[in-house]
Protein backbone atom coordinates (compact mmCIF):
# COMPACT_ATOMS: atom_id res chain seq x y z
CA UNK A 1 0.00 0.00 0.00
CA UNK A 2 2.76 2.60 -1.17
CA UNK A 3 1.31 5.99 -1.45
CA UNK A 4 0.78 7.10 -5.00
CA UNK A 5 2.90 9.62 -6.49
CA UNK A 6 0.25 12.02 -7.31
CA UNK A 7 -0.77 11.91 -3.78
CA UNK A 8 3.02 12.75 -2.35
CA UNK A 9 2.44 15.38 -4.72
CA UNK A 10 -0.53 16.49 -3.30
CA UNK A 11 0.67 16.00 0.20
CA UNK A 12 4.18 17.85 -0.48
CA UNK A 13 2.21 21.39 -2.03
CA UNK A 14 0.10 21.20 1.03
CA UNK A 15 3.27 21.04 3.60
CA UNK A 16 4.39 23.94 1.51
CA UNK A 17 0.90 25.68 1.64
CA UNK A 18 0.99 25.17 5.44
CA UNK A 19 4.39 26.50 5.62
CA UNK A 20 3.39 29.42 3.26
CA UNK A 21 0.27 30.21 5.82
CA UNK A 22 2.86 30.49 8.97
CA UNK A 23 5.33 33.05 7.29
CA UNK A 24 2.67 35.05 5.15
CA UNK A 25 1.90 36.93 8.45
CA UNK A 26 5.59 37.46 8.78
CA UNK A 27 5.98 38.68 5.06
CA UNK A 28 3.45 41.30 5.70
CA UNK A 29 5.24 42.59 8.79
CA UNK A 30 8.61 42.73 6.92
CA UNK A 31 6.86 44.69 3.72
CA UNK A 32 5.58 46.95 5.88
CA UNK A 33 8.94 47.94 7.51
CA UNK A 34 10.30 48.98 4.62
CA UNK A 35 7.25 51.29 3.42
CA UNK A 36 8.02 54.90 3.16
CA UNK A 37 4.66 55.83 4.39
CA UNK A 38 3.44 56.61 7.87
CA UNK A 39 0.22 55.26 7.24
CA UNK A 40 1.01 51.53 5.84
CA UNK A 41 -1.39 50.93 2.70
CA UNK A 42 -0.86 47.99 0.16
CA UNK A 43 0.35 48.10 -2.27
CA UNK A 44 3.32 49.54 -1.18
CA UNK A 45 4.33 52.37 -3.95
CA UNK A 46 7.58 53.65 -2.07
CA UNK A 47 10.59 51.60 -0.25
CA UNK A 48 12.91 52.98 1.99
CA UNK A 49 14.85 51.73 4.69
CA UNK A 50 14.56 54.90 7.45
CA UNK A 51 12.66 53.49 10.17
CA UNK A 52 15.20 51.27 10.48
CA UNK A 53 17.60 53.83 10.98
CA UNK A 54 15.29 55.40 13.47
CA UNK A 55 14.74 52.47 15.00
CA UNK A 56 18.74 51.65 15.70
CA UNK A 57 19.42 55.40 17.05
CA UNK A 58 16.56 55.66 19.09
CA UNK A 59 17.52 55.40 23.10
CA UNK A 60 13.93 53.33 24.15
CA UNK A 61 14.70 50.94 21.51
CA UNK A 62 18.60 50.60 23.07
CA UNK A 63 16.91 50.00 26.10
CA UNK A 64 14.33 47.30 25.58
CA UNK A 65 17.33 45.60 23.50
CA UNK A 66 19.02 45.70 26.40
CA UNK A 67 16.29 44.80 28.79
CA UNK A 68 15.53 41.42 26.29
CA UNK A 69 19.35 40.55 26.13
CA UNK A 70 19.70 40.50 29.99
CA UNK A 71 16.42 38.59 30.83
CA UNK A 72 16.58 36.19 28.14
CA UNK A 73 20.63 35.46 28.72
CA UNK A 74 19.95 35.09 32.12
CA UNK A 75 17.09 32.44 32.06
CA UNK A 76 19.39 30.52 29.63
CA UNK A 77 22.50 30.40 31.86
CA UNK A 78 19.91 29.31 34.49
CA UNK A 79 17.71 26.94 32.56
CA UNK A 80 20.85 24.95 31.15
CA UNK A 81 21.99 24.25 35.10
CA UNK A 82 18.39 23.46 36.56
CA UNK A 83 17.48 21.69 33.20
CA UNK A 84 20.57 19.40 33.50
CA UNK A 85 19.89 19.21 36.68
CA UNK A 86 16.47 18.02 36.68
CA UNK A 87 16.83 15.92 33.09
CA UNK A 88 19.45 13.38 35.59
CA UNK A 89 16.13 13.05 38.53
CA UNK A 90 13.85 13.18 35.47
CA UNK A 91 15.11 10.83 33.38
CA UNK A 92 18.12 8.98 34.74
CA UNK A 93 17.83 7.76 37.87
CA UNK A 94 15.33 5.74 39.32
CA UNK A 95 14.37 7.13 43.09
CA UNK A 96 11.09 7.42 45.26
CA UNK A 97 9.57 10.25 43.68
CA UNK A 98 10.43 10.23 39.78
CA UNK A 99 7.33 9.87 38.45
CA UNK A 100 5.26 12.64 40.79
CA UNK A 101 8.32 14.74 39.96
CA UNK A 102 7.78 14.69 36.12
CA UNK A 103 4.29 15.25 36.38
CA UNK A 104 5.03 18.29 38.62
CA UNK A 105 7.47 19.86 35.95
CA UNK A 106 4.58 19.26 33.14
CA UNK A 107 1.93 21.08 35.03
CA UNK A 108 3.65 24.68 34.71
CA UNK A 109 4.11 24.12 30.60
CA UNK A 110 0.11 23.42 30.66
CA UNK A 111 -1.04 26.39 32.28
CA UNK A 112 -2.57 29.73 31.14
CA UNK A 113 0.60 32.18 31.13
CA UNK A 114 -1.36 35.58 31.70
CA UNK A 115 -2.78 33.81 34.91
CA UNK A 116 0.71 32.44 35.91
CA UNK A 117 1.94 36.19 35.48
CA UNK A 118 -1.03 37.69 37.17
CA UNK A 119 -0.47 34.73 40.15
CA UNK A 120 3.37 35.83 40.39
CA UNK A 121 2.81 39.83 40.58
CA UNK A 122 0.16 39.16 43.50
CA UNK A 123 2.89 36.72 44.87
CA UNK A 124 5.80 39.28 44.78
CA UNK A 125 3.55 41.68 46.04
CA UNK A 126 3.17 39.20 49.14
CA UNK A 127 6.65 38.91 49.29
CA UNK A 128 7.24 42.63 49.01
CA UNK A 129 9.15 42.32 46.19
CA UNK A 130 8.61 45.37 43.70
CA UNK A 131 9.02 43.71 39.87
CA UNK A 132 11.54 44.85 37.46
CA UNK A 133 13.62 43.09 34.99
CA UNK A 134 14.76 40.60 37.64
CA UNK A 135 11.74 39.57 38.52
CA UNK A 136 10.57 39.03 35.08
CA UNK A 137 13.31 36.24 34.89
CA UNK A 138 11.53 34.27 37.84
CA UNK A 139 8.31 34.31 35.80
CA UNK A 140 10.07 33.37 32.62
CA UNK A 141 11.57 30.55 34.29
CA UNK A 142 8.56 28.87 36.03
CA UNK A 143 7.74 28.51 32.34
CA UNK A 144 11.04 27.47 30.32
CA UNK A 145 13.14 25.73 33.64
CA UNK A 146 10.15 22.56 32.71
CA UNK A 147 10.83 22.71 29.14
CA UNK A 148 14.52 22.84 29.14
CA UNK A 149 14.61 19.77 31.60
CA UNK A 150 12.32 17.98 28.63
CA UNK A 151 14.48 18.78 26.27
CA UNK A 152 17.94 17.49 27.70
CA UNK A 153 15.69 14.45 29.15
CA UNK A 154 15.13 13.45 25.76
CA UNK A 155 19.25 13.19 25.50
CA UNK A 156 19.24 11.55 28.82
CA UNK A 157 16.93 8.60 28.25
CA UNK A 158 18.94 7.40 24.73
CA UNK A 159 22.39 7.44 27.81
CA UNK A 160 23.12 4.48 28.67
CA UNK A 161 23.90 3.88 32.11
CA UNK A 162 26.61 1.29 31.80
CA UNK A 163 28.87 3.96 30.83
CA UNK A 164 28.76 6.01 34.29
CA UNK A 165 29.18 2.30 36.32
CA UNK A 166 32.07 1.92 34.08
CA UNK A 167 33.47 5.08 35.35
CA UNK A 168 32.90 4.51 38.87
CA UNK A 169 34.10 0.55 38.75
CA UNK A 170 37.67 1.73 37.71
CA UNK A 171 38.00 4.23 40.77
CA UNK A 172 36.22 7.29 38.94
CA UNK A 173 34.73 10.04 42.20
CA UNK A 174 31.55 11.02 41.93
CA UNK A 175 32.57 13.97 40.78
CA UNK A 176 34.89 13.09 38.01
CA UNK A 177 32.12 10.79 37.12
CA UNK A 178 29.93 13.65 36.22
CA UNK A 179 32.52 15.90 34.66
CA UNK A 180 34.59 13.22 32.80
CA UNK A 181 31.21 11.26 31.84
CA UNK A 182 27.71 12.79 32.35
CA UNK A 183 28.52 16.40 31.22
CA UNK A 184 29.89 15.84 27.88
CA UNK A 185 27.16 13.14 27.23
CA UNK A 186 24.43 15.38 27.92
CA UNK A 187 26.21 18.42 26.63
CA UNK A 188 24.40 18.70 22.98
CA UNK A 189 20.90 18.45 24.81
CA UNK A 190 21.87 21.07 27.04
CA UNK A 191 23.22 23.37 24.49
CA UNK A 192 19.58 23.39 22.53
CA UNK A 193 17.85 23.69 25.60
CA UNK A 194 20.07 26.48 26.15
CA UNK A 195 18.86 27.31 22.72
CA UNK A 196 15.24 27.26 22.76
CA UNK A 197 15.32 29.13 26.79
CA UNK A 198 16.82 31.91 24.86
CA UNK A 199 14.25 32.47 21.90
CA UNK A 200 11.20 31.73 24.24
CA UNK A 201 12.67 34.05 26.73
CA UNK A 202 13.35 36.50 24.33
CA UNK A 203 9.55 36.20 22.19
CA UNK A 204 7.91 35.56 25.39
CA UNK A 205 4.74 38.43 25.80
CA UNK A 206 2.50 37.58 28.72
CA UNK A 207 4.98 36.24 31.21
CA UNK A 208 6.82 39.65 30.94
CA UNK A 209 3.63 41.82 30.42
CA UNK A 210 2.66 41.37 34.61
CA UNK A 211 5.84 40.94 36.03
CA UNK A 212 8.70 43.86 34.47
CA UNK A 213 6.93 46.10 36.73
CA UNK A 214 8.31 49.65 35.08
CA UNK A 215 10.75 48.03 32.99
CA UNK A 216 10.11 46.83 29.52
CA UNK A 217 10.92 44.24 26.93
CA UNK A 218 10.62 44.29 23.47
CA UNK A 219 7.65 42.46 23.04
CA UNK A 220 5.90 44.34 25.75
CA UNK A 221 6.36 47.68 24.22
CA UNK A 222 5.95 46.33 20.64
CA UNK A 223 2.08 45.07 22.37
CA UNK A 224 1.33 48.20 23.99
CA UNK A 225 2.28 50.03 20.52
CA UNK A 226 -0.12 47.83 18.14
CA UNK A 227 -3.08 48.60 20.82
CA UNK A 228 -2.42 52.53 20.67
CA UNK A 229 -2.43 52.97 16.87
CA UNK A 230 -0.34 52.15 13.99
CA UNK A 231 3.77 53.20 14.19
CA UNK A 232 5.92 52.98 11.51
CA UNK A 233 8.04 51.68 14.32
CA UNK A 234 6.36 48.59 14.88
CA UNK A 235 7.15 46.28 11.88
CA UNK A 236 10.46 48.10 12.19
CA UNK A 237 11.27 46.87 15.36
CA UNK A 238 9.71 44.08 15.11
CA UNK A 239 11.56 42.69 12.15
CA UNK A 240 14.37 43.57 14.25
CA UNK A 241 13.43 40.98 17.41
CA UNK A 242 12.76 38.00 14.13
CA UNK A 243 16.07 38.84 12.47
CA UNK A 244 17.37 38.42 16.28
CA UNK A 245 16.51 35.08 16.84
CA UNK A 246 16.59 33.78 13.07
CA UNK A 247 20.48 34.59 13.55
CA UNK A 248 20.82 32.59 16.67
CA UNK A 249 18.94 29.59 15.25
CA UNK A 250 20.77 29.91 12.14
CA UNK A 251 24.22 30.17 14.23
CA UNK A 252 22.82 26.52 16.44
CA UNK A 253 21.92 24.83 13.48
CA UNK A 254 25.72 25.33 11.76
CA UNK A 255 27.04 24.43 15.40
CA UNK A 256 25.06 21.80 15.35
CA UNK A 257 26.57 20.26 11.69
CA UNK A 258 29.91 21.52 12.74
CA UNK A 259 30.08 19.48 15.41
CA UNK A 260 28.72 16.43 13.54
CA UNK A 261 31.34 16.54 10.74
CA UNK A 262 34.35 16.86 13.25
CA UNK A 263 32.95 14.07 15.61
CA UNK A 264 31.17 11.41 13.09
CA UNK A 265 31.39 8.55 15.62
CA UNK A 266 29.60 9.90 18.31
CA UNK B 1 24.12 0.99 43.42
CA UNK B 2 20.73 1.34 44.26
CA UNK B 3 21.31 3.32 46.84
CA UNK B 4 23.36 5.74 45.34
CA UNK B 5 20.64 6.29 42.80
CA UNK B 6 17.94 7.53 44.79
CA UNK B 7 19.64 9.94 46.59
CA UNK B 8 21.21 11.57 43.45
CA UNK B 9 17.78 11.70 42.11
CA UNK B 10 16.38 13.01 44.83
CA UNK B 11 19.33 15.50 44.99
CA UNK B 12 19.17 16.57 41.33
CA UNK B 13 15.45 17.27 41.55
CA UNK B 14 15.47 19.09 44.49
CA UNK B 15 17.01 22.40 42.99
CA UNK B 16 13.39 22.69 40.59
CA UNK B 17 11.36 21.24 42.58
CA UNK B 18 11.69 23.83 45.16
CA UNK B 19 11.92 26.58 42.54
CA UNK B 20 8.80 25.10 41.33
CA UNK B 21 7.23 25.29 44.69
CA UNK B 22 7.89 28.59 44.97
CA UNK B 23 6.92 29.88 41.83
CA UNK B 24 4.28 27.68 41.22
CA UNK B 25 2.22 26.48 43.15
CA UNK B 26 2.82 28.96 46.38
CA UNK B 27 1.15 31.36 44.00
CA UNK B 28 -1.24 29.39 42.90
CA UNK B 29 -2.44 28.82 46.78
CA UNK B 30 -2.05 32.52 46.70
CA UNK B 31 -4.66 33.43 44.37
CA UNK B 32 -6.70 30.42 45.55
CA UNK B 33 -6.67 32.83 48.93
CA UNK B 34 -7.87 35.84 47.52
CA UNK B 35 -10.46 34.18 45.64
CA UNK B 36 -12.26 33.73 48.60
CA UNK B 37 -11.79 37.16 50.92
CA UNK B 38 -14.62 39.82 50.23
CA UNK B 39 -14.21 42.06 47.16
CA UNK B 40 -11.96 44.72 46.37
CA UNK B 41 -9.32 43.65 49.50
CA UNK B 42 -5.77 43.64 49.23
CA UNK B 43 -4.86 41.49 51.71
CA UNK B 44 -5.38 37.81 53.07
CA UNK B 45 -6.29 39.37 56.63
CA UNK B 46 -9.89 39.46 56.15
CA UNK B 47 -12.66 36.21 56.85
CA UNK B 48 -13.13 34.76 53.38
CA UNK B 49 -16.72 35.40 52.81
CA UNK B 50 -16.45 33.53 48.86
CA UNK B 51 -18.38 36.90 47.44
CA UNK B 52 -16.44 37.03 44.31
CA UNK B 53 -17.26 33.33 43.42
CA UNK B 54 -21.60 35.31 43.62
CA UNK B 55 -20.44 37.46 41.53
CA UNK B 56 -18.64 35.52 38.95
CA UNK B 57 -21.94 33.21 39.03
CA UNK B 58 -24.27 36.81 39.08
CA UNK B 59 -22.47 38.93 36.71
CA UNK B 60 -22.49 36.93 33.50
CA UNK B 61 -19.20 36.02 33.19
CA UNK B 62 -20.09 32.48 32.65
CA UNK B 63 -20.35 33.54 29.02
CA UNK B 64 -16.82 34.33 29.25
CA UNK B 65 -16.03 30.93 29.95
CA UNK B 66 -18.42 29.45 27.77
CA UNK B 67 -16.86 31.60 25.16
CA UNK B 68 -13.31 30.29 25.93
CA UNK B 69 -14.47 26.55 25.57
CA UNK B 70 -16.18 26.83 22.65
CA UNK B 71 -13.43 28.88 20.90
CA UNK B 72 -10.80 26.46 22.23
CA UNK B 73 -13.43 23.70 20.90
CA UNK B 74 -13.89 25.14 17.59
CA UNK B 75 -10.11 25.77 17.26
CA UNK B 76 -9.20 21.92 18.37
CA UNK B 77 -11.67 20.54 15.99
CA UNK B 78 -10.36 22.50 13.01
CA UNK B 79 -7.20 21.86 13.88
CA UNK B 80 -7.33 18.13 14.08
CA UNK B 81 -8.78 18.34 10.51
CA UNK B 82 -6.16 20.60 8.90
CA UNK B 83 -2.68 18.95 10.86
CA UNK B 84 -3.80 15.26 10.13
CA UNK B 85 -2.89 14.60 6.40
CA UNK B 86 0.05 16.44 7.17
CA UNK B 87 1.00 15.12 10.56
CA UNK B 88 0.53 11.59 8.02
CA UNK B 89 2.73 12.65 5.70
CA UNK B 90 5.76 13.90 7.83
CA UNK B 91 5.68 10.42 9.70
CA UNK B 92 5.34 7.79 6.70
CA UNK B 93 5.19 9.81 3.35
CA UNK B 94 8.09 12.64 3.29
CA UNK B 95 12.19 11.77 3.93
CA UNK B 96 13.83 15.12 4.17
CA UNK B 97 10.92 17.24 3.87
CA UNK B 98 10.00 16.64 7.23
CA UNK B 99 13.13 17.93 8.92
CA UNK B 100 12.18 21.34 6.62
CA UNK B 101 8.90 21.34 8.15
CA UNK B 102 9.98 20.67 11.65
CA UNK B 103 12.80 23.36 11.41
CA UNK B 104 10.74 25.91 9.67
CA UNK B 105 7.20 25.15 11.85
CA UNK B 106 9.21 25.57 15.46
CA UNK B 107 10.85 28.75 14.40
CA UNK B 108 7.37 30.34 14.10
CA UNK B 109 6.98 29.54 17.63
CA UNK B 110 10.05 31.65 18.82
CA UNK B 111 8.88 34.67 17.03
CA UNK B 112 6.55 36.76 19.63
CA UNK B 113 2.46 35.68 19.27
CA UNK B 114 2.16 39.33 19.34
CA UNK B 115 4.17 40.36 15.79
CA UNK B 116 2.40 37.27 13.99
CA UNK B 117 -0.57 38.39 15.20
CA UNK B 118 0.04 41.95 14.16
CA UNK B 119 1.17 40.27 10.67
CA UNK B 120 -2.57 39.12 10.22
CA UNK B 121 -3.93 42.25 11.14
CA UNK B 122 -1.82 44.10 8.24
CA UNK B 123 -2.70 40.86 5.83
CA UNK B 124 -6.00 40.78 5.98
CA UNK B 125 -6.88 45.00 7.43
CA UNK B 126 -8.93 47.01 4.78
CA UNK B 127 -5.07 48.51 2.54
CA UNK B 128 -3.55 45.58 3.66
CA UNK B 129 -1.77 42.77 1.80
CA UNK B 130 -4.99 41.37 0.89
CA UNK B 131 -7.34 43.76 0.26
CA UNK B 132 -4.92 46.48 -0.80
CA UNK B 133 -3.49 44.09 -3.63
CA UNK B 134 -6.79 42.72 -5.10
CA UNK B 135 -8.11 46.58 -5.39
CA UNK B 136 -5.22 47.00 -7.02
CA UNK B 137 -5.68 44.64 -9.23
CA UNK B 138 -9.08 44.07 -10.60
CA UNK B 139 -10.45 47.49 -8.75
CA UNK B 140 -12.74 45.80 -6.51
CA UNK B 141 -12.12 46.19 -2.85
CA UNK B 142 -13.76 43.94 0.64
CA UNK B 143 -14.28 45.03 3.96
CA UNK B 144 -11.42 44.13 6.50
CA UNK B 145 -12.65 40.00 7.62
CA UNK B 146 -11.36 41.02 10.70
CA UNK B 147 -12.93 41.98 14.25
CA UNK B 148 -15.40 39.26 14.39
CA UNK B 149 -15.65 35.88 15.97
CA UNK B 150 -14.47 33.27 13.09
CA UNK B 151 -11.37 35.58 12.63
CA UNK B 152 -10.34 34.76 16.48
CA UNK B 153 -10.87 30.93 15.83
CA UNK B 154 -8.35 31.47 12.68
CA UNK B 155 -5.78 33.64 15.00
CA UNK B 156 -6.17 30.30 17.25
CA UNK B 157 -6.19 27.60 14.74
CA UNK B 158 -2.66 29.58 13.71
CA UNK B 159 -0.89 30.01 16.88
CA UNK B 160 -1.44 26.68 17.95
CA UNK B 161 -1.02 24.78 14.93
CA UNK B 162 2.52 23.19 16.01
CA UNK B 163 0.84 22.10 19.31
CA UNK B 164 -1.15 20.49 17.63
CA UNK B 165 1.15 19.05 13.77
CA UNK B 166 4.03 17.50 16.16
CA UNK B 167 1.91 15.34 18.76
CA UNK B 168 -0.29 13.86 16.14
CA UNK B 169 2.78 13.13 13.50
CA UNK B 170 4.42 11.09 16.91
CA UNK B 171 0.88 9.04 17.10
CA UNK B 172 0.66 8.15 13.47
CA UNK B 173 4.56 7.35 13.32
CA UNK B 174 3.25 4.50 16.25
CA UNK B 175 0.79 3.35 13.46
CA UNK B 176 2.90 0.04 12.29
CA UNK B 177 2.74 -0.20 8.65
CA UNK B 178 1.63 -4.11 8.21
CA UNK B 179 -1.07 -3.56 9.96
CA UNK B 180 -2.12 -1.27 7.57
CA UNK B 181 -0.69 -3.26 4.71
CA UNK B 182 -2.90 -6.43 5.94
CA UNK B 183 -5.82 -4.32 6.13
CA UNK B 184 -5.62 -3.27 2.76
CA UNK B 185 -4.86 -6.87 1.33
CA UNK B 186 -7.96 -7.87 3.40
CA UNK B 187 -10.09 -5.38 1.19
CA UNK B 188 -10.39 -2.64 3.72
CA UNK B 189 -11.09 0.62 1.66
CA UNK B 190 -9.27 4.17 2.45
CA UNK B 191 -11.90 4.94 4.60
CA UNK B 192 -12.10 1.84 6.88
CA UNK B 193 -8.62 1.83 7.02
CA UNK B 194 -8.55 5.64 8.51
CA UNK B 195 -11.79 4.75 11.08
CA UNK B 196 -10.62 1.27 11.71
CA UNK B 197 -6.58 1.01 12.32
CA UNK B 198 -5.48 4.46 11.86
CA UNK B 199 -7.28 6.81 14.07
CA UNK B 200 -7.46 4.18 16.93
CA UNK B 201 -3.59 3.29 17.12
CA UNK B 202 -2.91 6.92 16.46
CA UNK B 203 -5.25 7.93 19.47
CA UNK B 204 -2.12 8.06 21.94
CA UNK B 205 -0.88 11.46 19.70
CA UNK B 206 -4.28 12.51 18.87
CA UNK B 207 -4.98 12.87 22.49
CA UNK B 208 -1.77 14.97 23.92
CA UNK B 209 -2.33 17.61 20.64
CA UNK B 210 -6.03 18.01 21.36
CA UNK B 211 -5.54 18.37 24.92
CA UNK B 212 -2.35 20.56 24.47
CA UNK B 213 -4.24 22.56 22.00
CA UNK B 214 -7.48 23.04 24.57
CA UNK B 215 -6.08 23.86 27.10
CA UNK B 216 -3.62 26.40 25.46
CA UNK B 217 -6.65 28.18 23.45
CA UNK B 218 -9.10 28.12 26.66
CA UNK B 219 -6.55 30.16 27.85
CA UNK B 220 -5.60 32.35 25.54
CA UNK B 221 -6.83 36.48 24.70
CA UNK B 222 -4.04 38.00 22.36
CA UNK B 223 -6.48 36.74 19.61
CA UNK B 224 -9.49 37.93 20.78
CA UNK B 225 -7.68 41.16 21.39
CA UNK B 226 -5.65 41.50 18.25
CA UNK B 227 -7.64 39.91 15.69
CA UNK B 228 -10.99 39.87 17.32
CA UNK B 229 -11.24 43.73 18.43
CA UNK B 230 -12.83 42.31 21.38
CA UNK B 231 -15.46 40.70 19.58
CA UNK B 232 -15.68 38.36 22.20
CA UNK B 233 -14.21 39.16 25.91
CA UNK B 234 -12.29 35.46 27.27
CA UNK B 235 -11.39 34.02 30.27
CA UNK B 236 -8.13 35.10 30.51
CA UNK B 237 -9.19 38.62 29.07
CA UNK B 238 -11.30 38.82 32.30
CA UNK B 239 -9.35 37.72 34.72
CA UNK B 240 -6.48 40.65 33.67
CA UNK B 241 -9.49 43.49 33.56
CA UNK B 242 -10.45 42.52 37.23
CA UNK B 243 -6.82 42.56 38.47
CA UNK B 244 -5.49 46.01 36.24
CA UNK B 245 -8.89 47.93 35.42
CA UNK B 246 -11.24 46.67 38.03
CA UNK B 247 -8.75 46.73 41.09
CA UNK B 248 -10.39 43.81 42.18
CA UNK B 249 -8.12 40.99 43.05
CA UNK B 250 -10.55 38.74 44.70
CA UNK B 251 -12.51 38.73 41.72
CA UNK B 252 -10.06 38.02 39.34
CA UNK B 253 -8.44 35.55 41.34
CA UNK B 254 -12.06 33.76 41.89
CA UNK B 255 -12.26 34.12 37.94
CA UNK B 256 -8.65 32.58 37.52
CA UNK B 257 -10.48 29.88 39.96
CA UNK B 258 -12.67 28.57 37.65
CA UNK B 259 -10.07 28.73 34.55
CA UNK B 260 -7.70 26.89 36.47
CA UNK B 261 -10.01 24.06 37.68
CA UNK B 262 -11.44 23.51 33.97
CA UNK B 263 -7.67 23.34 32.60
CA UNK B 264 -6.30 21.74 35.85
CA UNK B 265 -8.29 18.87 35.88
CA UNK B 266 -7.95 18.00 31.85
CA UNK B 267 -4.13 18.47 32.68
CA UNK B 268 -4.17 16.72 35.27
CA UNK B 269 -6.39 13.91 33.88
CA UNK B 270 -3.88 13.64 30.78
CA UNK B 271 -1.11 14.01 32.88
CA UNK B 272 -1.62 10.97 35.16
CA UNK B 273 -2.56 8.90 32.39
CA UNK B 274 0.49 9.19 30.37
CA UNK B 275 3.66 6.99 30.91
CA UNK B 276 6.96 9.40 30.15
CA UNK B 277 8.53 7.11 30.08
CA UNK B 278 7.28 4.89 27.57
CA UNK B 279 6.66 8.05 25.28
CA UNK B 280 10.23 9.36 25.55
CA UNK B 281 11.87 6.78 24.85
CA UNK B 282 13.30 5.21 27.82
CA UNK B 283 15.78 2.57 27.45
CA UNK B 284 16.33 0.70 30.77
Amino acid sequence: MKTSRLASALLLAYGIAILAFLYLPLVSVGLASVSKARYLSFPIRRYNTDWYGEALASDTVRDLLWISLKVAGIVTASSMVIGFLGALAFARYSWRFRKPFQKLILLPIFFPQTVLGLALLMWFNALGIVPSWKTAIVAHLVWIAPIATLIVSIRAFSFDPALEEAARDMGATQWQVLREVTIPLLMPGVVSAGLFAFLLSWGNFPLSLFTTGADSTLPEWLFAKMISGYSPLVPTVGVLTVAGSAILVAAGLILAWALKRLRPTT
Amino acid sequence: MRQRERQLGALYALPLSVFLGLTFLAPILLVAGFSMMPEKVFELAHMPDFSAYRTVLAQGYWKSVAWSLVLAALATLILLVICWPLAYAMAKVFKRFTLVLTIGVVMTLFVSENIRLFGWVLTLMKGGLVEGYVRHWTGLGFDAPLYNVPVIVFGLVYVYLPFMLFPLAQGISMVPDDARQAAYDLGATRWQILREIELPLAMPGIMVGSLLTFVLAAGAMAESKLLGGRAVITIADEVQTAFTYGQNWPLGSALAMVLIAIIGTLAIWAISKADLDAMMGRKS
